[in-house]
């Protein structure tokens, strides 16, 4: 199917939607086209190529709503899948703030190039992909003889999304992305065999970062967990490197969404405009960024993006509003949820925040825990690396950290020059002071 | 049911696009047609305002070579999509041979989900009132309830797959599930906390008492946070409640034992096949078995008929869970294992219903035997390093034990440990085993599958709290 085809088909849908009953609609209409190697042992293990197509489907009828999605595009099975939808949106309550959001703030022009789509996608090759996955792997087998195992990912996806809204919204937005990544595990001498990766996501192929980086990186970080043991409990500074860092910023998220606010599930209700972190926090949310993998024109909703500092200098400046939850609360939307995340950088690299530290403890990675987003609480499971006179001296593991949100992000005393590019929160590695770790 | 007519393919359509799939050299390839239909309605505010459903339709082609994987789907049911699919996914194999036409004979097997009415003959009318009813429940039960969050969500997924081995296997997987959050304040404090319920069942699982239970437990799980705090930090007992403290298994043991870790030597348990692991009392399985349970499965996705499958049979390890691929590399009869989320994606060795069997103990008995400990209570989710083996699991909400009884209510804790360290950890074990019928999924490998868990109430002897000093 052609764009100029998704789009009659998302306003043929529009008029059913309406034909059978709806005040209002919003369809939006997706293809992806993905391929995965997987390479292990010298081999492919699992190699997997698809192509995916899906309409999704907002019903605003006498102020109820619904919403639908369904992956088969004929329109015999459409029509009959619209009837029922509207069909059965008009069993549900009524709800005054149930509507499409006003033209207004749909983007005035949306022609800015946020280049997240490679013309160069089609010209890449099984040959290249594979040539790829192989390098990677080899690279992470020829780092030491304890490897037991290393795997090579490679993907990538194109895909097209239509959008239109019945009230004169028309979005399109074309993009491609790429990711390498290795897993290695390796033997240690206590039975264990500890693992990691080294992982990059991308929109432009060119920007990948070389097999030997990413084959190398992986099995150097599962090797250095060789020995890892636990240690005592107490309060302990933390450095968080920077690819694990988004996960701290998380605890932030869903409190700084208008829904949590409306359905007071937010610790930070109440707090626009007032302190929730240290003054070197500055959080930017910024959709435009030239290649990023969170960048549109639009969200979901059709909002017009807009970059915003989301925290100013450890002060919180704006919620994530949304149509709905915005309308609920008497607040202007803004965009629902997060683009791409950006942080006021530091001066100092990881190595300078390292030596340092008298004593700490430098975080690589969470394993599981969760927090509680009305009340900021927080307690999540961590590896990482023990730090004493500036000096890595022994990995650590099966350790937790704790803590409430508010207190925690005053904690924060340093922030690094050395923002994550691969995902779409680029944190910097940071240094909190006094956090509570519990180990033996 | 007639999944030929369901699905418009017949036998020939099937052994063409099996030809198709095997013309490069590939072992076995399976079809796997799926169409599935997902409604969820939901209450805010207490107002039933919001209605979703979603269709989905498709075929997954699987070729394998050896312990290499060709996949590829489509979403159109044609001959010439799947061809074009089958031949995709062939590429996996590099030679060129004709295979002969499959004999395909209907192997039928046991219904482990009977339901009274398919999900397709309820409307959303006849749901809405019971939404209402629930909400009223939570309000009434206690005056601090502020807010309250309801989705009813159910799902039919009709599975028809045919295997180059000739196998024909049709299976029709219905979920119920309702998820009640409630928020309360008290001296301007909020909490909020969760009760769900859900089973491979029709509407007749939401009886009364099952409408009470998870208004109670919400309001109950919510109000009880206010007296909570963090426990003390470190290395301590700890006494796992009986029922989703399953959850222990599921990450401590559960992920270790998929045979594909096992199999690339990853994991942890890689080694301990036929040791003793634990105390002689402990016994896990995992189970697809278990009428009308999340987990439970009449056939894998595979096609290979489910069992009970003990992982520990009185302290020894028996068998990890398996797929085609790995059974085949250790040699053993399929575990019925293989599963996966949907026609877009390859199956893997996955959990079903993963439990511990009663043991010698008393639950009285054991918060008897603690002087200083944590009686861990509900858990909301958890994660393991397969090759280290930490894992970890978050309680939502227990007590500390202090002299043989619990005191304290604690809160929002991480707990991290070591499996096969815990597993040995394991001293007591009691007699009061509960399967948890929570909406658990199971992630693996960017895959979501439905599993339940459960646990008799037991001890550890020491594992790391998260908390303060």
């Amino acid at each position: 199917m052609t764009t100029e085809e998704r789009i009659e088909l998302a306003q043929w849908a529009i008029k059913q939607v309406l034909t059978n009953g709806a005040n209002e609609s919003a369809v939006s209409i997706s293809n992806r086209r993905n391929i995965e190697i997987q390479y292990r042992d010298k081999k492919i293990e699992r190699l997997k190529e698809s192509v995916q197509n899906s309409l999704s489907l907002e019903i605003y009828a006498d102020q109820r709503y619904s919403a639908h999605s369904t992956n088969d595009l004929r329109r015999l099975f459409l029509q009959n899948f619209f009837r029922e939808a509207v069909s059965s949106t008009k069993y549900l309550n009524p709800d005054p703030f149930r509507a499409l959001p006003e033209a207004k703030y749909y983007p005035q022009k949306a022609d800015r190039d946020l280049k997240i789509y490679d013309p160069s996608f089609h010209i890449i090759q099984p040959a290249d992909r594979l040539k790829l996955a192989r390098q990677i792997e080899a690279a992470a087998m020829s780092q030491s003889d304890k490897i037991i195992s290393a795997t090579a990912g490679y993907s990538d996806v194109h895909y097209e999304n239509v959008q239109i809204h019945s009230n004169g919204f028309v979005g399109i937005s074309t993009g491609t992305m790429y990711a390498a990544s290795a897993e290695v595990t390796v033997q240690d001498k206590n039975g264990g065999r500890p693992e990691d990766w080294c992982s990059a996501s991308v929109r432009f192929h060119c920007d990948l970062p070389p097999a030997d980086m990413i084959g190398k990186t992986a099995a150097d970080r599962a090797l250095r967990k060789i020995g890892q043991c636990k240690v005592e409990s107490g309060k302990y500074d933390m450095i968080v490197e920077n690819r694990s860092g988004s996960r701290l910023l998380s605890l932030f998220q869903t409190p700084m969404t208008a829904r949590a606010l409306q359905q007071k599930s937010s610790f930070l209700d109440g707090m626009l405009n007032k302190k929730i972190a240290s003054p070197l926090l500055t959080v930017i949310d910024d959709p435009f960024l030239e290649k990023g993998l969170a960048s549109r024109l639009f969200d979901s909703e059709g909002l017009a993006a807009e970059k915003k500092n989301m925290i100013e200098n450890g002060i919180l400046r704006h919620y994530y509003i949304d149509n709905y939850y915005g309308k609920k609360l008497g607040m202007e939307p803004n965009a629902g949820s997060p683009s791409n995340i950006r942080l006021r950088t530091g001066e100092k690299s990881r190595e300078e925040m390292i030596g340092n530290l008298s004593r700490g403890i430098l975080i690589t990675g969470f394993i599981g825990g969760n927090s509680n987003t009305t009340t900021g609480d927080f307690s999540y499971g961590i590896v990482g690396l023990l730090i004493e006179n500036g000096e890595i001296v022994k990995p650590v593991n099966e350790m937790n950290i704790s803590g409430n949100a508010g207190d925690f992000w005053n904690r924060l005393v340093e922030i690094g020059n050395d923002p994550y590019t691969y995902a779409a929160a680029q944190t910097p590695s940071m240094l909190f002071e006094g956090v509570q770790f519990s180990g033996i | 049911m007639d999944y030929y007519n369901h699905f418009g393919i017949t036998n020939s359509d099937i052994q063409i696009v099996i030809a198709e799939a095997l013309s490069r050299g590939g072992d076995y390839c399976d079809i796997y047609f799926q169409h599935k239909i997902s409604n969820s309605i939901g209450l805010e505010d207490k107002s039933v305002n919001r209605a979703y459903s979603n269709v989905d339709f498709g075929v997954g082609i699987r070729v394998l070579k050896g312990d290499q994987t060709g996949y590829s789907f489509t979403e159109e049911m044609t001959v010439k999509a799947m061809k074009s699919a089958a031949k995709t996914a062939a590429n996996i194999a590099k030679d060129s041979r004709t295979i002969p036409p499959q004999q395909l004979k209907v192997h039928s097997g046991p219904d482990y989900y009977p339901v009274q009415t398919r999900w397709e003959d309820v409307s959303v009318d006849q749901k809405i009132p019971l939404l209402h009813l629930i909400n009223e429940k939570v309000f009434a039960k206690d005056q601090r309830i502020i807010k309250s969050n309801i989705m009813f969500s159910d799902e039919t997924s009709y599975i028809f797959l045919a295997t180059s081995e000739g196998k024909i296997i049709s299976d029709y997987q219905p979920m119920g599930s309702v998820y009640v959050t409630a928020t309360a304040e008290q001296n301007g404090r909020r909490e909020q906390n969760y009760a769900n319920l859900a089973g491979r069942k029709g509407i007749e699982f939401l009886t009364a008492a099952a409408i009470d239970k998870l208004a109670t437990d919400a309001v109950q799980k919510t109000v009880e946070l206010f007296e909570a705090e963090k426990p003390r930090a470190g290395e301590m007992e700890v006494v796992l409640a009986a029922g989703s403290s399953g959850i222990l298994l599921h990450e401590a043991i559960g992920h270790g034992m998929e045979a594909d870790f096992n199999r690339k030597g990853t994991s942890i348990f890689a080694d301990k096949m036929n040791k003793p692991v634990a105390e002689k009392f402990v016994s896990i399985l995992d189970d697809g078995t278990n009428p009308g349970y999340r987990g439970s499965i009449n056939v894998d996705d595979e096609g290979n008929d489910t069992e009970k499958t003990f992982l520990i049979k009185d302290g020894i390890l028996r068998s990890y869970m398996h797929d085609r691929i790995s059974a085949r590399f250790y040699k053993v009869k399929p575990t019925g294992n293989g599963r996966r989320q949907s026609f877009r994606y390859a199956p893997l060795p996955r959990m079903r219903n993963t439990y511990m069997l009663p043991g010698p103990h008393k639950k009285e008995e054991i918060i008897r035997s603690v002087k200083n400990g944590l009686y861990a209570e509900s858990f909301t989710n958890g994660q393991v390093f397969i090759g280290a083996g930490d894992f970890t699991f978050y309680v939502k909400f227990g007590y500390m034990i202090e002299d043989g009884k619990l005191t304290k209510p604690v809160k929002d804790v991480n707990i991290i440990g070591n499996g096969p360290e815990v597993l040995k950890n394991i001293i007591m074990v009691a007699d009061d085993f509960i399967m948890d019928e929570g909406g658990w999924t199971c992630g693996k490998d960017g895959q979501g599958v439905p599993v339940s868990l459960g646990l008799p109430t037991v001890k550890v002897s020491r594992i790391t709290v998260g908390g303060k000093s």
